[in-house]
């Protein structure tokens, strides 16, 4: 489980403050999966930093109900280690944390595998499409074992096609390990194809505008579930609110840039 | 490339340079440039010896003695400051005014401490290669990439692990660039440490010859010299295309797109 309580979050550099995200509470229960969108600059990647520690909030608090967190980047290329061979960029975090050899390899080869990389041990990850790298990292988040998944916009920067097939992997990866998964996207579509729930941010500074319920049927498919009048119904809703929101992208683009 | 084309390349010019040089030089009575002809026969009698066991052996021993030190010294010394942006700060100016001094107006300085042995010249040799080693892994260290930083912090890869995998892996390219230019820099200062109160050595023998106007045998060392850098530079490319193997991969991948 997942708690965001009152999370805020000001950035203080250059003689310039900016309130990235005002007050951000929501919580993603065990095992759910959990979408968040909102429009560009509004703090998603700032939201994600704070749940994964990485970036300290300025007030509230983030609670994670069991460990570890496990995180996919958007900039896959530049999450892997180059001078490390696909397996032992899975097999790291695991040697990091000292699990035995036979334990681990058994763990990366299973990972590898659920990924659609079986055959791809030994490539460096440059040798590998942009599509097949993030399935990497994808895979390196599953041999870690976590409870609480984090994913920022992992597949913003790879062709239509491969982002279809990368939705369907991630949500048969969620279904078979049960973790609970919060997945960043600014994609409306992408959204409600793959969550359960879509919580919608405004512009920074960054609140909740709705949390979505996604009810449509579990079993997803790419052409009949985006045919569903109830997912152009859902997408639209949550097109209306986005839609909505005073633009402030001039004013708060930065808030983005500002937190790496 | 066929292994033909590639041998042609590899040693086409050095052979046309040899050619010219010994038909220019053919027939030379010039006493301080000898034909050289009266050079390689000088080379073989000279160093086809016990010379070097004696002479050769104990200057590359020291080169590679004083090279190790450095790269040890610079690598570590530059992990610390280059990961730490207060003792960068701090170390700056001092790191320039020390870089800035030639370090064979050390060697006096140096021996007074350190006496004349191969203590001496050993520091010697540190004493100019540890600056681009250092230099050159700050700036390598300086240069981690954010996204791969936050990946480790992310996957609690810390301490040693992140030391090993990340940061000395990340600066190896620029690592590699700094023991390249700390290697010729080593070159120089073997033979220099060994001009002051030395009995043995190449650039002690060179000096010899060229004092005793022994001057095919002078021009014979010379060669040795560069012979020798010829030899290292070839090791250090074997030893860069293991280190670096996939930083060439993800270059010429680049440039395959």
């Amino acid at each position: 489980m997942l708690e965001v309580q009152g999370l805020r979050k000001v950035y203080d550099g250059h003689g310039r403050r900016v309130e990235a995200i005002a007050d951000l509470t929501f919580t993603v229960g065990g095992g759910e999966f959990a979408c968040v969108v909102g429009p560009s600059g509004c703090g998603k990647t700032t939201l994600l930093r704070c749940i994964a520690g990485l970036l300290p909030p300025t007030s509230g608090q983030v609670r994670v109900a069991g460990e570890p967190i496990a995180v996919v980047f958007q900039e896959y290329g530049r999450s892997l280690f180059p001078w490390l061979r696909v397996a032992q960029n899975v097999e790291l975090p695991l040697k990091a944390a000292k699990m035995p050899r036979a334990q681990r390899q058994r763990q990366v080869d299973e990972a590898l595998a659920a990924v659609g990389l079986a055959d791809a041990h030994d490539a460096y990850p440059w040798q590998l499409s942009g599509g097949m790298q993030q399935r990497v990292a994808i895979a390196r988040a599953i041999a870690y074992g976590p409870s609480v998944l984090l994913m920022d916009e992992p597949f913003a920067a790879v062709d239509a096609q491969t982002r279809a097939d990368l939705e369907d992997l991630i949500r048969s990866v969620w279904q078979r390990l049960g973790v609970t998964l919060l997945f960043v996207t600014h994609d409306i579509d992408e959204s409600v194809y793959l969550g359960q729930r879509v919580i919608v941010l405004s512009s920074a500074p960054t609140r909740v505008v709705e949390n979505i319920v996604i009810d449509l049927p579990g079993e997803r498919d790419q052409l009949t579930t985006r045919a569903d009048p109830r997912f152009a119904e859902l997408r639209a809703r949550i097109y209306a609110h986005i839609k909505k929101l005073p633009s402030q992208r001039a004013e708060h683009g930065s808030t983005h840039d500002l937190s790496r | 490339m066929t292994l033909a084309r590639r041998i042609v390349t590899l040693l086409g010019l050095p052979v046309v340079l040899v050619a010219t040089w010994w038909f220019l030089s053919a027939g030379s009575t010039d006493f301080y440039r000898p034909s050289l002809q009266r050079i390689v026969t000088a080379f073989q009698q000279t160093w086809f010896s016990e010379r070097l066991v004696v002479d050769v052996l104990p200057s590359v021993a020291r080169l590679a003695v004083g090279y190790l030190i450095a790269l040890v010294i610079g690598i570590a010394l530059g992990m610390m400051i280059g990961a730490n942006r207060w003792l960068r700060a701090l170390c700056e100016p001092v790191l320039e005014f020390l870089r800035a001094i030639p370090p064979p107006v050390l060697v006096p300085i140096i021996m007074l401490v350190a006496g004349i042995g191969n203590t001496t010249k050993v520091i010697v040799i540190v004493s100019g290669c540890v600056w681009p080693v250092l230099l050159n892994t700050v700036e390598g260290v300086r240069g981690v990439d954010e996204v791969l930083a936050d990946t480790c912090r992310s996957y609690r890869i810390t301490g040693l692990n992140r030391w090993r995998h990340l940061v000395l892996r990340s600066a190896s390219p620029q690592i590699v660039t700094g023991a390249r230019q700390g290697l010729s820099v080593g070159i120089i200062l073997m033979v220099i440490s060994e001009l002051f109160a030395a009995s043995s050595g190449l650039g002690f023998t060179i000096v010899q010859f060229q004092r005793g106007f022994q001057i095919p045998e002078m021009w014979s060392g010379v060669l040795v010299l560069g012979l020798i850098g010829v030899v290292l530079a070839q090791l250090f490319t074997i030893a860069e295309r293991r280190i670096l193997a996939w930083y060439h991969g993800i270059r010429s991948s680049q440039r395959e797109w």
